[in-house]
């Protein structure tokens, strides 16, 4: 089963190029998919009926058990049939329906295809999730071919209103099958009808599932979406507005009746909303003119009959329920179908422009006349015999549900409802092809082609009205799963004079009766629909989306001012407030000791007063420096902690930041904006103080709540075997923790690239070094620093340049020393990089930038991407050698006289950190020094370099 | 198990008065106090993982050994504040470039919407929801004409005459 719905989705991704060789003659190659999975289904099918359910189970997430359960029960036979068959019928139609000239015809047919897969996976489906994947994206198609002509606003507005109304259903159906599947204790749905769970979950699971039903059958409240659908191409309406999708939602009611029809709210909810539907929606029909829309509230009726049957929950309306929706296919289908036809032949689908058609079209004619006796329920028609069986379940409601004087009652609701469906008939039968004094329409005779679908469906009605009997036992296998009723339900056409009959006979005489006084009856509905002002479920809805619409706009008003401060402010208040409370409540039992030696105290002094003049400072430079006085001072008490790692880390990141922040100051004004002493900061100050007060709170909290020995005590003994090292700190990082440090380096790597793109705002950062590579003509070979010389001899300083040249390959020596070192000793890639970014700052700051393009003539980001590369190969390599991603090798290299080389491969990683460290300080010098430099220069703020170098 | 006042206070101090430089206008200023946050932060790490005690490496000492682990993270923390801040300084001289200064405006789109909800203007999406009716072929008439009582045909038909 899998196969053939995978099919479908395969042949609608083929689709387009179909179209661009075949153009409208590729649907007769897409619809043989449809059409190869009925003949497919044919024996599987026949064997579900015998009893025999094939099911097919296909692993999909087994980390959290959920599989793709398929399963062709009777029911689903049927639907799969249903779906298969009239979509290849409706697929071979569009060949004929469209025009040539249709430019959209490859998207339509996808989708078209599409469609047909997912209504099948969502027909074959047995599991709650997959049933709900297949549900949605029946949705989520439905609204792509509703919009299929964007170009009208009613069309666009009526395909979001079917997404709208369709997928609030959906979602509430969500919860409610989670809330089934955890009730249950499986998502199986065959196991969940064979054993219901019980209780009040399940009532509340069970009504929220047939929300969403009822939204996806277009019953009252939510049936305004199916008219406005008919928006969509014929075809489209015939298929998914009248044979499959709108089924959908009496497909689920059909499924869980066996289970579920005698939990409490199951039968009124589903009976009254059903009628109401049935009869609202035949009203409505008896006042279109358009022949489709008269169609699209015939068929709002039709679904409501159809919910109220199957969901009564008898043994006699399932098999009536099941008859009707087989029958509801074959003539709804035909009818749309007819509709397409007339369209294209006449030009309109206004049944007061139509005349003479039962003439100019007999072919068609006979096909409608058949559907539509089938629709009013006149013998000899499927129709006929699945209402009648209908009439006669509900006749015996009362008794076989245990509804009392309800039964009746919803008896005569049938009855009106089915006396509106034959008025309704005979309007589009007389309306379509009558003969009325107007202009007759210019008549071109349709392809035979076009007629064949049609066509057939109506013979099919005819066929399912004389084969009652074959049907009967085949449907009995879904019906008998509920208990027997009063009588053994049948289809058949003739069941002696029984009280149905004579309903049928009431229905169809007063369904005439009232078409021919149509004129007094509709001057009437008028008369009514002015009185009463009942308000229209369409305006009614749309008064709700400009609510919500509004609701939102006034919330986003006046919660999102746009100002950060006050945004922060409120984050940061939670975070006060909200832990704060539990922290006064647990507070006591917290220990406190003094310092651990008087240096600490120093430390913490001068940090302290260095960060609150930080805050007072109005020159920028200042709180730069004071601020770097609180680095500093923080890489003292790591080290005072016992954590070398992070001391010479913090050492090394504050300098380099401490430069870069220096870099960009020397552009920007000295001074910070003016800033008056207002209350605006006096709150910021409270806000900082108190947030202060929390953090601190929470830290002496947090680490007095230890319980359990800290997970990182263990690692000693894994990073000296797997990890081969003996400094943890780094073993951590390159191995135990290593996807942490992938993604941070990766994040490195946006970062660098984001400032080279803020300053140069190109993509192409090569310019920076290729300038230097035409300056390089230029070079004095004789200077201490050979690029140098684009630097005004004035700035240049010869013992600074002196002292670069020497500490230079010293620093970057050490820098590759300490990535290696960084295993057994505090260092690493990062130390590493870090080192070798300070050099490359020096190399600047004494040479300017062409210096630092002479020491590093590559591109910053060959140096990242490389880095980064180098940093992924060291996981994916083990991956592909059969070991876990980033699994460190050990080896042991003997090297001769020199004992053996010990070389453990997270090494790799390590190099791939320390590129990417560098690469990000080549950026952030190139950008923010020599980037800014160029800019100044252009502007003429900073003194330009000769252009001629004359250093003798 | 006790902890260390002197280490609470720095962090109560750099975390205070980081926030409240974040909470300024100019990104400098957000910067700075970012940076120093950070290391309020870090610190906080530090004293939630224990006592103090050796450098976790191993074979170095006899004494116990601190915990590597929130090392290891505050060490990421580090490396990638000195990213962010590099970022920041771009962000603050670009928009020293362009506006002459680098505070941080409000949003602007934001003080439309605040706007518009003052002047109760929701989205224009669902107005005249019963103007024209669906119809697979044809476009909206650029001019709507006035329409006459659910004649949809008037709207219906002619752009389709006129396609053909």
């Amino acid at each position: 089963m899998i196969t053939i719905v995978t099919l479908h989705f395969v042949a609608a991704a083929l689709a387009p190029v179909l179209v661009r060789v075949l153009a409208r003659r590729a649907f007769v190659v897409l619809a043989l998919v449809p059409l190869g999975s009925f003949l497919w289904l044919l024996a599987p099918a026949q064997a579900a009926f015998d009893g025999e359910v094939r099911t097919q189970q296909v692993s999909w997430i087994p980390s959290i058990d959920v599989q793709i359960d398929l399963a062709l029960t009777p029911l689903n036979a049927l639907m799969a049939l249903v779906v298969t068959g009239v979509g290849a019928l409706v697929l071979f139609y569009c060949t004929w329906y469209f025009r040539e000239s249709d430019r959209e015809l490859w998207r339509f047919s996808a989708v078209l295809t599409a469609f047909a897969g997912s209504m099948l996976g969502l027909v074959v489906s047995d599991n709650l999730y997959v049933l709900y994947i297949f549900w949605e994206l029946t949705t989520v198609l439905s609204f792509l071919l509703i919009g299929h002509n964007p170009e009208r606003r009613a069309n666009r507005r009526a395909a979001i209103n079917a997404l709208l109304v369709t997928t609030f259903g959906g979602l509430a159906m969500l919860i409610g099958l989670f809330v089934l599947g955890h009730e249950a204790g499986t998502s199986r749905l065959t196991d969940i009808v064979a054993n219901p769970p019980s209780g009040t979950a399940t009532t509340v699971a069970v009504m929220l599932v047939l929300v969403g039903a009822l939204s996806k059958s277009a019953l009252v409240p939510f049936h305004f979406w199916l008219p406005g659908a008919m928006a969509a191409p014929t075809p489209v309406s015939a298929y998914l507005h009248a044979a499959a999708m709108v089924k959908a939602g009496v497909f689920l009611v059909a499924m869980l009746a066996p289970a579920f029809s005698d939990i409490p709210g199951w039968r009124p909810l589903l009976i009254v909303t059903g009628l109401v539907t049935m009869i609202l929606g035949g009203l409505r029909a008896l006042r279109q003119h358009d022949i489709k829309l008269l169609l699209a509230y015939g068929t709002v009726s039709q679904l409501g009959f159809l919910v109220a049957v199957v969901g009564a929950g008898t043994r006699a309306a399932a098999l009536a329920g099941l008859g009707l929706v087989l029958a509801h296919a074959l003539f709804k289908s035909t009818l749309f179908l007819v509709v397409g036809v007339i369209d294209r032949s006449t030009g309109t689908r206004d049944l007061r422009e139509l005349t003479g058609l039962f003439r100019s079209l007999p072919v068609l004619f006979g096909a409608a006349v058949l559907a539509a006796a089938s629709m009013a329920g006149i013998p000899p028609l499927l129709g006929f015999t699945a209402k009648e069986a209908a009439l006669a379940a509900f006749l015996d409601l009362g008794q076989d549900a245990d509804l009392g004087a309800w039964g009746p009652l919803a008896l005569v609701g049938l009855v009106v409802g089915s006396t509106l469906t034959v008025a309704y008939t005979a309007r589009f039968l007389w309306g379509a092809f009558g003969v009325r004094d107007v202009t007759p329409p210019q008549v071109t005779a349709p392809r035979v082609g076009l007629l064949a679908a049609p066509v057939v469906l109506a013979a099919l009605s005819l066929v399912g009205g004389l084969t009652g009997a074959a049907l009967t036992s085949r449907l009995m296998a879904y019906a008998g799963q509920l208990p027997s009723g009063a009588h053994e339900p049948s289809l058949t056409l003739w069941h002696g004079l029984t009280p149905a009959l004579g309903l049928s006979v009431l229905a169809v005489g007063t369904g005439l009766l009232l078409w021919l006084a149509r004129r007094r009856v509709s001057a009437a509905q008028g008369k009514v629909v002015e009185r009463l002002h009942i308000p229209e479920a369409e305006l009614v809805y749309h008064g709700l989306i400009r609510a919500i619409d509004r609701l939102s706009i006034e919330v986003t008003g006046r919660t999102q001012r746009g100002s950060l401060p006050v945004y922060l402010g409120i984050i940061l208040l939670v975070l006060v407030v909200v832990p704060g409370t539990t922290l006064v409540s647990t507070w006591d039992g917290v220990g406190l000791r003094g310092p651990d030696n008087l240096l600490q105290v120093a430390i913490v002094v001068v940090v302290v007063v260095a960060a609150v003049l930080t805050v007072r400072s109005r020159r920028r430079l200042r709180a730069v420096l004071l601020l770097g006085v609180t680095g500093y001072g923080t890489a003292l008490l790591f080290v005072a902690h016992g954590a070398p790692d992070l001391a010479l880390t913090q050492v090394l990141v504050e300098t380099f930041s401490l430069v870069t922040f220096v870099l960009v100051m020397r552009r920007l004004p000295p001074f910070f904006s003016d800033r008056p002493f207002t209350s605006a900061r006096r709150i910021r100050v409270a806000v900082g103080c108190l947030t202060g007060l929390a953090v601190g709170g929470y830290a002496l909290l947090a680490a007095n709540a230890r319980t359990a020995s800290p997970v990182g005590l263990d690692f000693a003994g894994p990073a000296r075997d797997y990890g081969g090292g003996n400094n943890i700190v780094n073993i951590t990082l390159v191995d135990i923790r290593v996807w942490d440090t992938f993604g941070e380096i990766a994040v490195l790597v946006v970062a660098a690239t984001g400032v080279a793109s803020l300053i140069f705002l190109l993509t192409d950062r090569a310019t920076s070094h290729r300038e230097s590579r035409r300056n390089r003509a230029a070079e004095d070979t004789s200077a201490w620093l050979s690029g140098a010389g684009l630097i005004a001899d004035r700035r240049r300083s010869v013992v600074f340049e002196i002292v670069t040249r020497v500490v230079f390959p010293v620093l970057m020596l050490f820098s590759i020393y300490l990535m290696f070192a960084g295993h057994n000793l505090p260092g690493g890639g990062f130390a590493g990089g870090l080192i070798a970014g300070l050099a490359l700052m020096v190399r600047y700051l004494a040479g300017g930038r062409a210096e630092l393009d002479t020491a590093a003539p590559v591109d910053a980001g060959v140096v990242l991407g490389s880095g980064l590369v180098i940093a992924a190969l060291s996981g994916v390599i083990p991956a592909l050698l059969g070991h876990n991603a980033f699994q460190s090798g050990i080896f042991d290299i003997p090297a001769g006289p020199f004992g053996s080389v010990h070389l453990v491969t997270s090494l790799f990683f390590d190099i791939g950190v320390y590129l990417v460290v560098v690469g990000l300080s080549l950026d952030v010098l190139r950008s923010l020094g020599g980037g800014i430099d160029k800019q100044g220069e252009d502007n003429g703020d900073v003194e330009p370099a000769p252009t001629q170098v004359t250093v003798s | 198990m006790s902890t260390n006042v002197v280490l609470v206070v720095a962090i109560v101090v750099l975390v205070a008065c980081g926030t409240t430089l974040v909470l300024e206008r100019s990104l400098t200023r957000i910067l700075v106090g970012f940076v120093m946050l950070g290391n309020g932060v870090n610190l906080v790490f530090l004293v939630a993982s224990g006592e103090a005690g050796s450098a976790p490496i191993i074979g170095s000492s006899d004494e116990p050994m601190t915990d590597p682990l929130p090392q290891a993270m505050v060490l990421t923390a580090i490396v990638i504040t000195l990213g962010v801040t590099a970022f920041g300084l771009a962000l603050a001289y670009r928009a020293w470039q362009l506006t002459g200064h680098d505070d941080v405006q409000d949003d602007v789109e934001d003080d439309l919407v605040t706007r518009r909800a003052d002047l109760d203007h929701p989205s224009a999406s669902f107005d005249d929801v019963t103007a024209g009716m669906p119809d697979e072929e044809g476009e909206d008439e650029p001019e709507p004409t006035p329409q006459v009582g659910g004649r949809h045909t008037d709207e219906g038909t002619h752009p389709r005459e006129e396609a053909r």
